[in-house]
């Protein structure tokens, strides 16, 4: 009964552990090889070894670029996430003609390759005499995130919300009010998500990074000039190391998510 | 009616910041960047009169030409082949797979997606190159008896392109394959249909706009795309975003650069409209 079942779904089961081999194979052999012994990451494996990742730990600069990237992502993103806000409640609750036009005003970034914002910014940096610095990242990374911010706020500020506001309205809340006291906690899920989503696109995000920086880099930046010395297994260790913070994080806010969610 | 005015006028004090942020950082650098590329550089100076002579040298040059061409082409393979792998593993892990199972299944599909997307290019050139891990297995199995490399070609680049949009695929078509109710292919069955035809003529057109959206995805976050094809291409033959790049850094001739990504930009307005017409149609 067992096997005739387990025959049946082999063709199922073989395809899974193909595709999961597929996906896996990269990082596997990429987290195996940080732990390399000698210089050059392929096999033989003669490791365990951790002196890459000491490494990385003495390396000033992937230090710096590591500060800068969180700098820049818990910044930006909370700058994505306040202006999205006040942009997707101003939009959903107080009646202003022309709503939907804006809507599209505001998400048009999303169907714009990055490299294309990248570029436009970098000109017009150029052109008005901006210095390229972390701040001109910063507003890139929010160019690209603040319209998520958006999109996800405005989708979840549903007539349930509208209700309850009402009620404090009439219960003589002024409009300030009812925005941090009412709408921002029922809100504060979702705002914690476009929040936690903006920070990982902005850690992640290589091209505007590299295009308008110029001495202080960001994480990818940094991990890119790097790969100018080809295979390195220091290279393996920051990449297991970002795998793994990544990963965490991912992990607890499924936790915190389905958490609320049970609520 | 005051206080209708002044709620609207609030309105507009709080969509300003936001508003205003869009229009200087993305709508106006559009601009200026359309306005570079009808301009020239002239040796090393920017010659700001109007003409049409960055895109006639698009066309004229078979370099220029030729990247956009292999970026067609590489988009193409990259999205039909993450489609027809992805389609699969959605459709078991939607179907066969127990309900409990399906979340720490689909958590483990994308797990890669949380590496750096500079160091998951990075991470399949340890996998394909001379001495990396196929390599070896080779040698080791006897099948080669000397080490070859398989990177720094088209065929490295498709890989590394699969492999992100296989798992973005696989979420997007498995959320759309959760939504369908399981009595439609119970009611196929019923009515005589077996597997094949009840996924052909119920489950396929079902889940096709799905489909389309995502494989528009992957075209246009393909097409964009300068790190996978610069770390795991080679330099036999140059992709778009990279001839963009080289305009920028080897001879910082924005103008030329700016049409470039212009041309870039229409390429993907096409083919939005195509899916968008696409789309409605099948609607109706």
């Amino acid at each position: 009964m067992a096997s005739s079942r387990l025959f049946r779904n082999f063709p199922a089961i073989s395809y899974v552990v193909l595709i999961y081999g597929f996906i896996f194979l990269p990082v596997v052999v990429l987290v195996l090889f940080s732990f390399q012994d000698s210089r050059i990451p392929i096999p033989p494996f003669d490791g365990p070894s951790l002196k890459w990742y000491g490494a990385i730990l003495d390396d000033r600069r992937m230090m710096d670029a590591l500060f800068n990237s969180v700098t820049v992502g818990l910044l930006s993103s909370m700058v994505s996430v306040v202006l999205g806000f006040l942009a997707a409640y101003s939009l959903a609750r107080l009646n202003i003609p022309g709503a939907r036009f804006f809507q599209g005003l505001l998400i048009a970034p999303l169907t714009v390759s990055y490299l294309i914002i990248a570029m436009g910014l970098l000109i017009t940096f150029t052109e008005l005499g901006i210095p390229k610095s972390l701040l001109t990242v910063g507003i890139g990374h929010v160019v690209i995130n603040m319209p998520l911010c958006f999109a996800i706020l405005y989708s979840q500020m549903g007539e349930h919300q509208a209700n309850v506001e009402r009620a404090a309205r009439d219960l003589g809340a002024h409009d300030l009010q009812v925005m941090l006291l009412v709408s921002v906690p029922m809100l504060w899920p979702a705002l914690f998500a476009s929040f936690v989503l903006s920070v990982t696109f902005s850690w992640d995000e290589f091209i505007i990074a590299f295009m308008v920086s110029r001495f202080d880099v960001t994480l990818p930046v940094e991990i890119w000039s790097m790969l100018r010395s080809g295979l390195n297994p220091k290279t393996n260790a920051v990449g297991s190391l970002v795998f793994m913070v990544s990963f965490v994080v991912v992990l607890l806010l499924d936790v915190l998510i389905s958490r609320t969610r049970r609520l | 009616m005051q206080a209708l005015t002044s709620r609207s006028g609030r309105g507009w004090a709080l969509l300003a910041p936001a508003l205003l942020w869009t229009v200087a950082f993305f709508f106006m650098p559009l601009v200026i960047m359309g306005a570079y590329s009808l301009w020239q550089r002239v040796g090393m100076r920017l010659v700001r009169t109007v003409s049409g002579s960055n895109y006639e040298q698009f066309l004229a040059k078979s370099y220029f030409l030729d990247s956009l061409i292999n970026s067609l082409e590489v988009t193409a393979i990259v999205t039909v082949v993450s489609v027809l792998l992805a389609y699969p593993l959605a459709w078991i892990l939607a179907v066969r797979v127990p309900t409990r199972w399906q979340h720490i299944a689909l958590i483990l599909a994308i797990l890669p997606f949380w590496t750096s997307y500079v160091v998951r290019s990075y991470s399949w050139l340890l996998v394909l190159s001379e001495g990396g891990i196929i390599s070896n297995f080779l040698l080791d199995v006897g099948i080669t008896d000397a080490p070859v490399s398989f990177a720094n070609n088209r065929g490295a680049t498709v890989v590394g392109f699969v492999h992100f949009f296989v798992m973005l695929l696989t979420l997007t078509i498995y959320a759309n394959l959760v939504q369908l109710p399981e009595s439609y292919r119970k009611a196929a069955a019923d009515l005589g249909a077996g597997p094949v035809r009840s996924f052909i003529h119920v489950i396929l057109p079902l889940t096709l706009p799905g489909v389309v959206v995502g494989a528009f995805l992957t075209f246009v976050l393909c097409i964009g795309d300068y790190i996978t094809p610069q770390i795991l291409g080679g330099n036999r033959e140059l992709l778009l975003p990279q001839t963009i790049m080289l305009q920028i850094s080897r001879r910082s001739d924005f103008p030329m650069a700016s049409a470039l990504a212009m041309i870039l930009m229409m390429v993907i307005s096409i083919v939005y409209v195509a899916c968008a017409r696409w789309l409605k149609l099948d609607r109706v």
